[in-house]
């Protein structure tokens, strides 16, 4: 039986010297920026409040909702399912294409107050190797539940989106293992709608649930 | 002097760990940080605090300090004040002799494997660069959101040479062609300034300035300075007390170099012989217990500043646990996530509907100060910091989004 190796990621914050004041300034910083960019700021509310009820980790709409005061628009950023998007590809052409259509029909544009502008940021990942290794389920939760939120994170976010392995790192393991229903249950998860404690909880208790059969 | 193993209750093991991680792949080279002054300051508490705890990691670090003449730091103040958007004129001899100083720091220093210099002051070391090699980083701690354009052209010239540039806020960073890294400060938890206090330690602190804890305490902790706005905290805290019985406790230093400095405090004594509930304190330097202590006794929290740089008071009282109205202005709104962690306002009658609704609303106020904590927790606390420090080094010597170490 193939061990499972847990690696855990940390992230450096760039900063790219590039701001929104607008809406238009907004999507003009989204089509330009890179991947890394776009990854950043859909993920790093998640990341940096990860003990808070659950919401989608978008800093755009946290931005239009809190700052240009747009809920309309805010809503539609925020109900983005990003869960669904295999690449970064796709999660930028849909951010893009509700910035146009809320440009296309409003016709306005609301400046935000000087001092609170969108400021693009990047990430760049360092991915290390962790002492911990689980060699069967049983062992697997017990390390699940003590890793950090870093290791967490990057199996089930990194490891799907960024990497582009199509699933998050334990679904295919436990596929590996046999385990084909606690596979599909743990890939079935939308991660962006559980804290990252309670998205650790969730994937322990399903592995604990199958451990025996 | 703090261990390592200290911060365990307070962060978790794995976080440790993670540390750990990244130390052993910074064994062997010798990081370097160079700044102006030893002693006083924010950069100078925060490496007296961090150089031991890297020791403790097994990372080679150490601190040095460049040696300057009176006029040198005449000059340094200048381009501080200028760097923060009041007007200054730097002659040319006296960018001389600045870069005078600078050489001849450069010619007595041995220099690391990573040369990590701190703000404008021994900028020019970097001179040095083309012909010893070696990794530098220049980071800066100052507001640099608006800089003066003669100095900022000047500084720019040396800060082009680095590798990599650290500022502590988005709103400070620059269009530069050299990579630009966030690292916001931190607060030490186990500071006099953070340290759990028991409840002894504050009833004692605020019997002895006669504020009476059976009331809700309103509390500003900073500076007494145009910046901090304490006469619109002061207007704020007057509209919300039409409605709700409270004390306002205004706490801080004296006079900064602010020209207006005394003509606000002056108008703040005013305004708070005309009430009783109002609390003027001017503590002078080493009252760390004493600010401790007022911000755990009481109930909300203000920072109602109208610019700042990164205002770590927020941290100091999210860390407490307490809920926290502040201005969304610098460094704050990082700290701060409207109705998560706290409140953001940008007016005197926003500040006070809201002092209004989180003393009215004690359950809300108190979610307010736990998602408060909890984010200083994982974002704001001194092992965050050298997790940052630890990858900005590793970083020079790697490329690429994404790095497997």
């Amino acid at each position: 039986m193939e061990s499972f190796h847990f690696f855990t990621k940390l992230d450096q914050t760039l900063l790219l010297g590039l701001r929104a004041r607008t809406i238009d300034e907004l999507l003009t910083g989204i089509r330009s920026v890179s991947d890394a960019s776009i990854y950043f700021h859909t993920h790093r509310f998640l990341h940096q409040h990860h003990f808070l009820s659950p919401e989608p980790p978008n800093d755009f709409a946290y931005w239009v909702t809190n700052v240009l005061g747009d809920d309309v628009l805010g809503e539609k950023l925020w109900s983005i399912d990003t869960a669904r998007f295999g690449d970064i590809r796709g999660l930028r052409a849909k951010l893009i294409a509700i910035l146009e259509s809320h440009l296309d029909s409003l016709r306005r544009a609301s400046d935000c107050q000087a001092g609170e502008e969108f400021h693009f940021m990047a990430c760049r990942t360092f991915v290390l190797p962790t002492a911990y290794v689980a060699h069967d389920l049983i062992q697997f939760a017990e390390v699940l539940a003590r890793v950090s939120i870093g290791s967490v994170y990057f199996h089930m976010f990194d490891a799907k989106l960024r990497l582009k392995s199509g699933e998050n790192d334990f679904s295919r393991w436990f596929r590996d293992q046999g385990k084909f229903v606690l596979a599909n249950e743990t890939k079935r998860l939308d991660p962006y709608s559980y804290t990252l404690d309670g998205l650790r909880q969730r994937i322990v208790a399903l592995v604990r649930q199958h451990e025996s059969s | 002097m703090n261990r390592l193993e200290d911060y365990i209750p307070i962060v978790g093991e794995a976080t440790l760990e993670e540390l750990g991680l990244l130390a052993t792949r910074l064994r062997g080279k010798a990081i370097q940080n160079i700044n102006s002054t030893a002693v006083g300051g924010g950069v100078a508490e925060i490496l007296s605090r961090m150089i031991p705890l890297l020791n403790q990691l097994g990372v080679s670090a150490r601190w040095d300090v460049i040696k300057g003449d009176e006029k040198f730091f005449a000059i340094t103040k200048k381009f501080h004040n200028g760097l923060h958007g009041v007007p200054v004129e730097v002659a040319a001899d006296e960018y001389a002799h600045f870069l005078e100083v600078n050489r001849y720091n450069a010619d007595e220093f041995q220099f690391g494997d990573v040369v990590f210099v701190h703000d404008p002051q021994p900028i020019a070391l970097v001179e040095k660069r083309e012909s010893l090699g070696k990794h530098w980083v220049w980071r800066c701690h100052i507001d640099f959101s608006q800089p003066d354009v003669q100095i900022w052209q000047f500084l720019r010239q040396f800060i082009l040479r680095y590798q990599a540039a650290v500022f502590s806020a988005p709103a400070f960073s620059q269009k530069l062609p050299i990579p630009q890294v966030l690292i916001a400060p931190s607060i030490d938890p186990l500071s006099d300034k953070n340290k759990e206090l028991d409840e002894k330690t504050i009833d004692a602190v605020f019997s002895r300035f006669a504020i009476d804890r059976s009331r809700p305490v309103v509390t500003q902790i900073s500076r007494f300075d145009y910046l901090k706005d304490p006469i619109g905290v002061i207007k704020a805290f007057k509209l919300a007390k039409e409605h709700i019985d409270m004390q306002l406790v205004l706490a801080g230093g004296g006079a900064t170099d602010d020209p207006e400095g005394p003509i606000i405090m002056e108008q703040v004594r005013q305004e708070a012989d005309k009430d009783k509930d109002i609390f003027v304190l001017f503590l002078p330097p080493a009252s760390d217990i004493e600010i401790n202590a007022l911000q755990r006794g009481s109930t909300i929290i203000l920072q109602k500043s109208l610019k700042e740089g990164f205002g770590l008071t927020v941290s100091e009282a999210l860390w407490k646990g307490k809920p926290t109205i502040a201005g969304a202005v610098g460094g704050i709104p990082l700290q701060i996530a409207h109705k998560y962690s706290g409140i953001l306002t940008r007016s005197v009658e926003g500040t006070a509907q809201w002092i209004k609704q989180l003393i009215s609303a004690p359950d809300y106020a108190r979610q307010l100060g736990i998602n408060g904590r909890e984010h200083i927790r994982n974002n704001f606390l001194i092992t965050r910091h050298i997790k940052d420090y630890l990858l900005l080094f590793l970083s020079l010597f790697e490329e690429g989004e994404v790095i497997y170490l």
